[in-house]
């Protein structure tokens, strides 16, 4: 049978929809011979004109697939077998001969789907893959029954789903989780962005141009003061005159807080982003489960965060922290590259024999970056050799990693032990969750110095140039905000409304479907009554919930099978017809009862009497007006006492 | 069957040999109160089916060959100047008969087409602001060319409508023929015909035929038709309620003829062809099935509930 081409049309949208969302992430070449293979099948069907030839489709499918090899130089791995998948799915399109073929098509772009799940599994990623089964589905039902119109065909695929949601639902909340996922997925899966453990002029101030969200915080009482929102990143030890990075840092000296107070707790929904930092308020009270803290108040996983997860922490905002520092580290906190940024160090030095106690140094500076004219940019000028001296006394423009950069290298040539702490500061408050989002746009540096008596103590000299920066937010801060993103500046308030509503869903869908893991099902499931949960007993109810939907669709279908059969006419009826198709004479559904008896009459004349009797009763019955019980009585006498 | 019913058969197939469907099916649409239109080749005989339906069942006669110059004032009548009374008098047109046959009616322009379309779906005529009413029982047969249709203006589908049955007559086999062309003249037959039943009876079988019974089966029976029609991608369009409706007048009188009181599905199928074939337009890969085939695949397709 050849296929109409409506059919093959449908088909073609079927595939081109569910690999649409590849073509972002595939080389660009696959995309582009897929594309045309498409555009092929499409102008085949539009002139009606001839398949290609096996041998010609076998040789594309060869190069095609010798093409991939040597392009990803191998023939394992998600990357290759999704790409060898789209190839093979629109190769398939041209060798649609019989019906078969069009079923084995259906299956496999309801296959594709779930490759898309590989890259993305967001809401759009979700709803658009609903899309793709809003036209899957019914040109698997114009396989099946292809004389259905338009509507009908949609009225039935609707349906279909929708007694397919909650089969659905039974068996995301009861299929029995793993722990991690099922498969390990390759560490390029993700290219996510965030701080790292260096830092250099323009890094930061590149990364606030991002509005990719690091992670969701939601407080348990009161959310802290704003300016007290400091989230704890990398911390900055060695500077070459240019780069600031992390050194070594170990676990051999645990931190010592004295003092602590105004205790707080939150959990955090941390976005991948590839390495193994934790993002806690300074400073950490109870650490998340299987995280570590360094020697310098780092908070680590035991892997990297390649996948999103959420942790519950709490910490301490007033402490003291470290006040017996050890000599070593507090020798690492003043070490400056020797022989640059002379003016800088005169400056510093001056500060140094100006006053006795270190506090006042501290003080001195931040009145200096304050009161000299510094301003507050993302767009600072480069910088040359000696970056400290020509920031301080050149340009005076710059970010937060300009003026903690300036102030560590002012601190330590001062002889203050001193280091930069990079993190996020502040947050968006999401009303519609009551949790606070906090942005890449939101990073931010500052500087740690160790006071005798006090320990290490945040200093953030940004807040001494642009305090609105740690009171309100970066855009309110910049006097120019022309380089910001459109939705980092001042948007208009429906705008930001819609974008924390959107937020708002993404995270309950983080939250509920894609954080749906063990721990979670297992709360959800005892909170719906179910006692000690176990795999086999989740399963055990999981074919019982499938059962019992399946056994209420079968009655609901059969319900007017039921209805129709309780019509005692048409029951005796369909009896008699019954015992006619055993003997060889079936009734043919557009039979009417009277055309029936005749050709029963033709073919077996000695029962014609009593068939055209019968037929007779039963047509006075059915369409006769108001038939009495007795002439049904009779009826039904006449059936029974019937011999063929 | 009613007897009187059968002699008016007898004598109709008497004149128009081998054609015993298609003058039931006119018999039917008579008996409906609905109207005739015969679709077929000149010289089939639709002329002398009107002739001799009229004489046997004692209507008036009148025929209106339609032309290209035809206007409405020749089929309803118009008003002349009377000078001896000084007033206008009303000269009635051919439609003021029991039966009217409208003879290649495909030939005039639409505006006389028209005329007798509104006078048949009124039963009434309104000329020069007064309304005159039409002879009951009022019945048209109009006739309409296949071919030859240049310079002609075949009926728009929606005036189709108007018209209860579509039939086709056909030639006569062979048999049939034969009888034809030994036999007499056909003018000479009608002549000699004697009217079998008279005007209030034939009212009064159109009202018995109103009075057919129709069972919630047999309903469930047109809806299931009805409903295939609009849901397989087979046609265009599915039938309309009122193409539900003629189709169930047409089955009483159907049913009426084979001497029952009670609509069945048989009665349903017979008349499927009269009245459902030409209102279904077929999608592009049918175009050239036959009605007969047509109507095969159609009551196949649905089961008798």
């Amino acid at each position: 049978m050849k296929l109409s081409s409506a059919l093959v049309h449908s088909l073609t949208l079927c595939i081109f929809m569910v690999t649409l969302p590849h073509a972002e992430h595939l080389p660009l070449w696959i995309t582009g011979l897929c594309a045309m293979l498409l555009l092929w099948r499409v102008y085949l069907t539009q002139t009606n004109s001839a398949l290609p030839k096996r041998w010609l489709l076998f040789l594309i499918t060869l190069t095609g697939v010798a093409a991939i090899a040597a392009h990803y130089h191998t023939l394992f791995g998600r990357e290759v077998g999704v790409t060898l998948l789209m190839l093979l799915a629109v190769l398939k399109l041209l060798e649609l001969r019989a019906q078969r073929d069009a079923m084995g098509l259906i299956y496999l772009a309801c296959f594709v789907i779930i490759t898309n799940f590989f890259y993305s599994q967001s809401i759009p990623t979700a709803l658009f893959m609903c899309a793709t089964l809003l036209v899957i589905v019914p040109t698997w039902l114009r396989i099946q029954a292809p004389s259905l119109n338009l509507k009908p065909q949609a009225r039935i695929a609707g349906t279909l789903l929708l007694q397919a949601l909650p089969l659905m639902l039974l068996l995301f909340i009861l299929f029995p989780r793993v722990q991690g996922p099922l498969w390990g997925l390759p560490q390029d899966a993700y290219n996510s962005t965030g701080l790292s453990d260096s830092m250099s002029p323009g890094s930061l101030s590149k990364l606030s141009l991002s509005e990719a969200v690091a992670f969701r915080v939601s407080y348990a009482d009161k959310a802290p003061r704003r300016d007290q929102m400091y989230w704890r990143g990398p911390v900055l030890w060695n500077y070459d005159g240019r780069t600031w990075t992390r050194g070594t840092t170990g676990y051999s000296n645990p931190p010592r807080f004295t003092d602590t107070g105004q205790n707080i707790s939150y959990s955090v929904i941390l976005e991948p982003h590839n390495k193994r930092w934790l993002y806690g308020l300074d400073t950490a009270a109870t650490l998340p489960n299987g995280a570590r803290m360094s020697t310098d108040f780092q908070l680590f996983s035991a892997e990297p965060v390649n996948a999103r997860i959420r942790y519950e922490m709490s910490s301490n905002l007033s402490y003291h922290a470290n006040v017996d520092e050890s000599p070593s580290q507090l020798h690492r906190a003043t070490g400056i590259p020797a022989r640059l940024n002379p003016r800088t160090i005169e400056l510093a030095q001056s500060w140094r024999s100006a006053h006795s106690s270190d506090q006042e140094v501290v003080d001195t500076a931040l009145r200096y970056f304050n009161q000299q004219n510094f301003s507050y940019t993302l767009e600072p000028p480069l910088l040359g050799e000696n970056s400290v001296d020509e920031f301080l006394f050149g340009e005076r423009k710059g970010f937060c990693e300009h003026y903690a950069s300036a102030f560590v290298y002012l601190m330590r040539a001062a002889g203050i032990p001193s280091r930069v702490v990079t993190g996020y500061l502040g947050g968006e408050f999401n009303a519609l969750g009551n949790y606070y989002i906090v942005r890449q746009s939101d990073a931010h540096a500052w500087a740690e110095v160790w006071l005798a008596g006090q320990g290490w103590v945040r200093v953030d000299p940004t807040a001494a140039i642009a305090p609105e920066r740690v009171a309100r937010n970066l855009a309110a801060s910049l006097k120019d905000n022309a380089a910001l993103p459109f939705m980092a500046r001042n948007p208009p308030q429906w705008m930001s409304k819609l974008r924390l509503n959107l937020d708002a869903w993404s995270n309950q869908w983080n939250l509920w479907v894609l954080g749906y893991n063990p721990e979670r099902q297992f709360a959800l499931l005892t909170r719906l009554g179910m006692e000690d949960v176990s795999w086999q007993k989740m399963a055990r109810n999981l074919m019982l919930g499938l059962a019992l939907c399946i056994a209420a669709y079968a009655l609901f279908m059969f319900k007017h099978q039921l209805q129709r059969h309780r019509d005692p006419v048409q029951t005796t009826w369909l009896k008699f017809c019954a015992r006619l198709a055993k003997a060889g004479l079936p009734r043919a559904g557009h039979e009417g009862a009277r055309d029936y008896a005749e050709r029963i009459a033709q073919a077996r004349p000695a029962a014609a009497a009593s068939v055209r009797d019968i037929a007779a009763r039963y047509v006075s019955l059915r369409y006769g007006r108001m038939p009495g019980t007795a002439e049904l009585i009779a009826f039904k006498d006449a059936v029974r006492m019937f011999k063929l | 069957m009613n007897h009187t019913l059968h002699n008016v058969i007898r004598q109709v197939e008497q004149v128009i040999v081998g054609k015993p469907l298609q003058i039931r099916y006119a018999l039917a649409c008579l008996l409906a109160r609905g109207h005739l239109l015969i679709e077929d080749l000149p010289g089939v005989g639709k002329t002398t089916l009107a002739h001799v339906l009229a004489r046997t069942l004692g209507m008036q006669f009148q025929r209106i060959q339609f032309t290209s110059d035809l206007l409405p004032a020749d089929i309803l009548g118009v008003s002349v100047y009377q000078r001896d009374s000084a007033d206008f008098k009303f000269h009635p047109g051919p439609i003021f008969a029991q039966m009217v046959l409208a003879d290649e009616v495909n030939r005039a322009t639409p505006k006389a087409q028209s005329a007798l379309l509104e006078a048949m779906e009124e039963q009434q005529v309104t000329i020069e602001g007064v309304t005159r009413a039409l002879p009951n029982p009022f019945f048209v047969i109009a006739t309409q060319n296949p071919i030859h249709q240049i310079g002609t203006f075949p009926l728009p589908e929606s005036q189709l409508d108007r018209f209860l049955m579509r039939i086709e007559l056909g030639y006569p086999d062979a048999q049939a023929e034969r009888g034809l062309l030994s036999g007499l003249d056909r003018r000479d037959l009608i002549a000699r015909l004697a009217p079998q039943m008279g005007s209030a009876e034939l009212l009064a079988l159109q009202l018995q035929v109103r009075q057919i019974h129709v069972s919630d089966a047999l309903l469930d029976y047109v809806q299931a038709i009805l409903k295939h029609t609009r849901t397989t991608a087979r046609y265009v369009h599915g039938l309309s309620p009122r193409a539900g409706l003629a189709l169930l007048s047409a089955a009483r009188a159907w049913a009426l003829l084979d001497g029952r009181n009670a609509v069945i599905p048989e009665d349903i199928q017979a008349v499927l062809t009269g009245v459902a074939i030409h209102r279904l337009q077929t999608t592009q890969d049918s175009q050239n099935s036959s009605a007969e085939a047509l109507t095969h695949e159609l009551i196949t397709a649905v089961p008798i509930p």
